[in-house]
């Protein structure tokens, strides 16, 4: 067995969440500097100016003021033990710290209905999958609310097919509007259970841009909704044009006989995440 | 050509603002996200004076991060206006005059702004940390322990926005995208 102090893990997520809040991922910016380039409107040339001056001026400053809840994915080898205390701990320790010293917004509330801030970001909402292998795989995607709020899930019937999927997905984006800070990132889960789409909708928003579903089928169906999505002229911030999404990612699993989940996780244009691998 | 306004603004100079135009603000803004927002409205239900005096005031829907040293906040960009929506109209109709934020408002809003003289504008989501370098000065006036969420008063300088509702009627959320989408077609 190899061993992992808590305190490595601490230290590990508290560096994350401030990079992640600060920095831009190199795809998402890529992916925005490429839209800027084939963008025809003249306003949404201006904002997608302003959002590229952001990202690149920010400095210490988190590139949005919502810093968001601190989503953390764990990838946790089997072959791993860690050691010095409770790993869950280990991690709310850690975004605690990142979001304090790195004087990032403390946006969470203790409780959904008597909303009293917590007021050091805690607790972080923790995704943990056992892989083979010693390593500990830790990833920090801090979520924003705006765009949190516009997503959606449908329990969609197997007679709705791909073109049910297909109309989910371009209502969701419909509705978004200018809400969610558009140019988007879309994550889109298909299959599994319930709750399940929903996981796989978040963790499509988590892969590299650019990276299409291994499967041919589904790297089509991507790039047509991303087509489709980006023919609705929304544009940046809801003010017309050609981008509406920067990318879209589906993730798929089997599901039973009587169902085809779908959730959306709409994103905005600061689509943040930062991994370190221990 | 941005407009330069100053705030806070007479009911003559929101008359002159139309949906589209670009402004930029200079003067005294108040922050009040969702929390303040709850607690102001119960505040004017009971009768109770509000911490800043509403009529012909400005509202900034923001939550800003801690402020870096040397700066009077930190990130501080709009959030989506309509989670205010349940509150704004009494508010717009108690003399509240502009509105900033981001997205979409409700039909109720909309006529509250018509009805009131008043403006509702939007500044870049996710542009945080460049708008916070048009705040000069914050200072909390009211709910501390609302932390992000309590109403502060800001002095700001050559705010960039754009007008979406005016007093005529206006959304250029509708008629922005309307363009561009006909220019796409042709």
């Amino acid at each position: 067995m190899r061993e992992i102090q808590v305190s490595t893990v601490t230290d590990t997520v508290a560096r994350l969440c401030v990079q992640a809040c600060t920095v831009l991922p190199e795809d998402v910016k890529t992916r925005i500097y490429d839209s800027r380039k084939t963008e025809p409107w003249s306003t949404a040339q201006d904002i997608l100016d302003v959002i590229i001056e952001n990202f690149e001026t920010n400095g210490p400053i988190p590139l949005c003021q919502d810093t968001g809840m601190a989503c953390v994915f764990l990838e946790l080898g089997q072959e791993v033990h860690i050691t010095g205390g409770s790993l869950y701990d280990a991690v709310n320790v850690g975004v605690a710290k990142g979001y304090t010293d790195g004087l990032l917004r403390k946006s969470v509330v203790g409780d959904p209905l008597r909303r009293v801030n917590t007021n050091d970001n805690t607790p972080a909402m923790i995704y943990t999958d056992i892989v083979p292998g010693d390593r500990l795989t830790i990833t920090v995607a801090p979520k924003g609310f705006g765009s949190e709020n516009m997503s959606r899930i449908a329990m969609l019937k197997p007679a709705d097919g791909i073109d049910g999927i297909k109309k989910f997905v371009l209502e969701t984006v419909e509705n978004a509007g200018p809400n969610a800070c558009p140019p988007l990132t879309v994550g889109v889960g298909i299959g599994g259970t319930f709750d399940k789409a929903a996981l796989l909708a978040k963790k499509a928003l988590i892969r590299d841009m650019d990276a299409h579903h291994p499967d041919p089928f589904y790297a089509q169906l991507e790039t047509e909704l991303l087509d489709n999505i980006n023919r609705l002229g929304i544009g940046p911030q809801g003010l017309g044009g050609k981008t509406t999404a920067l990318w879209l990612s589906i993730e798929t699993m089997a599901t039973h006989i009587a169902g085809l989940p779908c959730a959306v996780n709409i994103n905005c244009h600061s689509t943040r995440h930062a991994k370190e691998v221990l | 050509m941005a407009i330069s306004v100053t705030l806070p603004m007479t009911k003559e100079a929101t008359t002159s603002l139309r949906a589209g135009d670009s402004v930029l603000l200079s003067g005294t803004i108040y922050t009040a996200r969702d929390a303040a927002h709850q607690r102001l409205h119960e505040m004017m239900q009971a009768g109770e004076t509000l911490p800043f005096d509403l009529d012909g005031a400005s509202i900034y829907y923001v939550g800003p991060s801690p402020a870096q040293p040397g700066m009077a906040v930190g990130s501080a960009g709009p959030t989506t206006s309509s989670r205010c929506d349940k509150y704004t109209p009494d508010m717009l109709d108690a003399g509240l005059r502009v509105m900033l934020g981001k997205g979409k408002r409700s039909d109720a809003v909309k006529q509250a702004v018509v009805r009131n003289s008043a403006v509702y504008l939007a500044a870049t989501g996710g542009a945080g940390a460049m708008l916070a370098r048009c705040i000069k000065d914050a200072e909390i006036v009211a709910f501390p322990e609302f932390g992000t969420e309590a109403v502060r008063k800001l002095t700001i300088e050559n705010f960039p926005a754009v007008v979406i509702l005016d007093i005529h009627g206006g959304d250029y959320y509708e008629t922005a995208r309307q363009s561009y989408l006909k220019t796409a077609e042709s």
